[in-house]
């Protein structure tokens, strides 16, 4: 299959907002890219990685965004343009480091894509990055479309040359993870490493923060100069109209097909601005002064609208009364991501007039008829997934245990423990690494009576990513909590990455494996390795640990996520349930498999009253066949 | 569907069926024949299981944004029926044309016992009444015959293709089924999107 190296100049191609960036970085001539998986941002660096031979570049998966972005600055001070990407939660890790390398300033083009995920469809929140820009007084620009995605990210490269300074670009999951058809150009080959010369003894420090602070915001007005003229802001719409929407990002499409549902091309002008920090004030300040209402549509916070309403402060003499609506006004939510539903609505209330609607009997009757049948469809862990058995063996060593233990969770696809795909066994959600970090703490309170055993969960890619620190904070100040590594040998959520453990770096070579279990010995720990599909193992293994209170112990759950195996090998077993020995609802098992076990492997026939396989679900895993107290779940060798 | 710019196109399904490839190769299919193509897809956060929905927008004219208005879809391609009747609610209206799976991936809640899952008779009934034309295909069962289930997708996609619910036919696709699946798999999933095709014309008038 062609890859984004390798698709014909001027050919239009379907591309993924994603895969239009990497191949805008590649049309940029670029020769280093890097990131931490992340949805919505994976896939720049993954299809980077996947056309890194053909396109003559490298490409890694680094330990974390922080690291990342060091790694790539270090191909800018080269003389090598680089490309970092990193989901919202990501930026916050880089932030350390872009928070001075502002200041220090750059050398050949280096762009930092942030994606964001307005509703937190896979998200632990959903954070606007836009303010890091203001922030660290750094350009942003915000691409609308697939082809601005890629044109953008090119165009992105020249603005941090001509600066000398990091270029934001900004993505959100309905542009990033989206896809539409994209108009290519050139790639360009990479430049050749140039060398690390630097023109003065703090060329490349961020010191003497003052004189670097001040030049960096010199560094600014000169960006506001050239976005005055960039052709990514533009206007559509009457010279005076009634309404001006000023509108960024995924919020341009949604306007757009607004203001036409409405049918008010003639009265309403939108000003679409990519360009979103520093803003053009000269182009900006020009269409303000044609209007006397303005509504702001943006994801997710009121970025733009407070911009706005800070650059008309300070300049009420050049433009008329303004009112403005948005978030807020509370015409539009600041929460949760937009769709052209919410854009019309608010539309519709600004202007006054009625929002479109299905003809009134239609919905009555597709409420009747559907409401009661289309439950919610909970997510869950995948059929054969051995975090399913880890966590199964958690909940039961846990109440074995009886002293009120808890687990403290992390960021993957084990993060759905804290609902019933994990038997609720997560109390705590929050960044990466720091289930383990909480768990230190916690295990510092035996002092002042706390007496609940502490278990901190995490995956393999995130003990790599941050929790390594942590677990080092409580072996040196002495915490008590076991460490359960689920060691499913991927970064499984955000695609089956390979991560430092797995032997196989991003382009898909043989490179060293760092060993989790040999590195935890190294720190003078009690170290277990368990299979997650024996039950009785592992149950057992928990409970000796939790019981051993001798500061930090370690239990690596290890077994191959099921995708990744699915891929690789056929399935262990052919699972049935033998109909004669299942007794269900009788059985006095409460239907363990299917109740309280929950595979999606495992359905139940209410006209038989037992349980069956989906064949079409099932992974042939085998691990049901040792909960059915009946001994009615059969596995076969496949 | 002669005549709607953009055509609003749903795949909906549940995670692992395959929605996004079909909804990939619909979108391939279609910028090559000339248009302009957006797809938004909306997943949940696992990678199996979850509702899983792709929107496409299909015009000759521009490019639309990734999300359809509610009410506004012309055609639903439903590979689970659940699923189907979800999208259906928030996305139909009296003129969508439905081509639904027939073949049910039981919720957490059926699952458990909480919730019954309906039943192929009120499917049929819901379908009927809230769309102009629909048809129920028993497309996992026809994979399986074919020797993978998975392969219900494929049918799905020839049932589309076979419906004329698209501007382009069979022609547009087998070029893209050629250069997007692995030669080996070939065909196999050519032989399940020709299945899928005849399936919609031997079942004549829709439900």
């Amino acid at each position: 299959m062609a890859s984004i190296a390798t698709y014909a100049p001027g050919s239009d191609q379907l591309l993924m907002g994603n895969e239009a960036i990497a191949r805008g970085a590649l049309e940029a001539g670029v020769g280093f890219a890097s990131a931490y998986p992340g949805t919505p941002s994976s896939e720049i660096i993954g299809s980077l990685a996947e056309a890194a031979k053909e396109a003559g570049i490298y490409a890694e998966w680094s330990v974390n965004e922080k690291v990342a972005l060091e790694a790539a600055a270090a191909a800018s001070f080269a003389g090598v343009r680089a490309i970092v990407a990193m989901k919202q939660n990501g930026i916050n890790v880089a932030s350390d480091f872009l928070m001075t390398l502002n200041l220090t300033g750059t050398n050949a083009g280096l762009v930092v894509v942030a994606s964001d995920d307005p509703s937190a469809h896979s998200s632990t929140n959903e954070q606007d990055s836009r303010p890091i820009a203001k922030w660290a007084d750094l350009p942003l620009l915000e691409p609308a479309t697939f082809q601005e995605a890629k044109d953008m990210t090119r165009w992105a490269f020249e603005v941090s040359e001509e600066l000398k300074t990091v270029c934001l670009v900004r993505g959100v999951t309905r542009v990033s993870h989206a896809r539409g058809d994209v108009r290519l150009g050139e790639p360009m080959p990479p430049g050749q490493a140039g060398r690390f010369a630097p023109t003065s003894p703090i060329q490349f420090a961020s010191l003497p923060a003052p004189l670097k602070h001040n030049l960096m915001h010199q560094k600014l007005a000169k960006a506001k100069e050239l976005f005055e003229s960039s052709r990514f802001n533009w206007y559509t719409g009457p010279e005076k109209p009634d309404l001006l929407v000023v509108t960024s990002g995924s919020g341009w499409f949604y306007s757009l097909e607004a203001v036409k549902a409405l049918g008010r091309e003639d009265s309403v002008g939108i000003l679409k601005v990519g360009t979103t920090w520093p803003l053009p004030e000269k182009l900006v300040l020009g269409r303000l002064a044609q209007t006397e209402k303005v509504l702001v549509v943006e994801e997710v916070d009121a970025f733009l609208e407070n911009n706005l309403k800070e650059l008309v402060g300070g300049n009420l003499s050049s433009v008329g009364p303004l009112t403005f609506y948005g978030k807020g006004s509370e015409h539009l939510p600041a929460y949760g991501e937009l769709n052209p539903d919410l854009v019309v609505q608010a539309l519709a209330s600004v202007l006054g007039i009625e929002k479109p609607a299905r003809p009134s009997e239609y919905v009555e009757k597709a409420q009747a008829l559907t409401g009661l049948v289309t439950h919610a469809r909970v997510v869950g862990f995948c059929a054969g997934c051995p975090h399913r058995a880890t966590f199964w063996s958690v909940k039961n060593a846990l109440k074995l245990d009886g002293r009120g233990g808890f687990v403290t969770g992390d960021i993957g696809c084990y993060t759905m423990a804290l609902g019933p795909a994990g038997y609720f066994q997560l109390k705590t959600v929050q960044a990466m690494g720091s289930g383990t970090g909480l768990a230190s703490g916690f295990g510092k309170l035996g002092a002042m009576g706390f007496k609940q055993p502490v278990v901190a969960v995490c995956g393999d890619s995130t003990f790599f990513h941050a929790a390594i620190p942590a677990l080092i904070n409580g072996v040196y100040n002495r915490s008590n909590f076991t460490m359960l590594i689920l060691d499913n040998s991927a970064t499984a959520m955000t695609g089956f990455q390979p991560h430092p453990g797995t032997g196989t770096n991003a382009m898909g070579e043989p490179t060293a494996a760092v060993d989790i279990e040999a590195l935890c010995r190294a720190l003078g720990v009690r170290v277990e390795v368990t299979d997650p599909f024996d039950l009785k193992g592992t149950t057992e293994k928990l409970l000796g640990l939790m019981a051993d209170e001798g500061g930090v112990r370690v239990l690596i759950s290890r077994r191959k996520c099921a995708l990744v195996r699915a891929r690789q090998e056929k399935a262990a077993y052919r699972m049935r349930v033998d109909s004669e020995r299942c007794l269900g609802e009788s059985c006095g098992c409460n239907r363990l498999c299917t109740r309280v076990f929950q595979c999606p492997g495992l359905a139940w026939d209410s006209a038989s009253g037992a349980a069956r396989i989906d064949e079409v679900v099932c992974s042939g895993c085998g691990v049901c066949a040792d909960i059915c107290p009946a001994s009615a779940i059969i596995r076969e060798v496949a | 569907m002669e005549g709607k710019d953009p055509l609003n196109v749903i795949v909906t399904g549940v995670g692992g069926q395959g929605n996004v490839l079909i909804a990939q190769l619909i979108g391939r299919a279609m910028v090559r024949a000339g248009y302009h193509v957006t797809i938004g897809e909306t997943y949940g956060a696992s990678q199996r299981g979850g509702a899983v929905m792709s929107h496409l927008r299909i015009s000759l004219d521009a490019q639309y944004g990734p999300l359809i208005p509610e009410g506004g879809a012309h055609v639903i391609l439903g590979l689970e029926p659940l699923e189907t009747l979800r999208v259906l609610a928030q996305y139909g209206n009296p003129e969508v044309t439905v081509i639904a799976n027939s073949r049910p991936v039981h919720p957490l809640a059926v699952t458990t016992g909480a919730a019954e899952y309906p039943g192929r008779e009120q499917i049929i009934r819901t379908l009927k009444q809230l769309s102009s034309r629909a048809w129920l295909l028993d497309a996992t069962d026809i994979a399986l015959g074919l020797g993978a289930g998975i392969l219900a997708n494929i049918v799905m996609l020839g049932a589309l293709v076979g419906s004329g619910a698209l501007p382009v036919g069979l022609e547009a696709f087998e070029p893209e089924l050629r250069e997007s699946l692995p030669a080996g798999k070939l065909d196999l999933n050519l032989k399940a999107f020709r299945k899928g095709i005849h399936e919609v014309s031997a079942a004549g008038e829709p439900v």
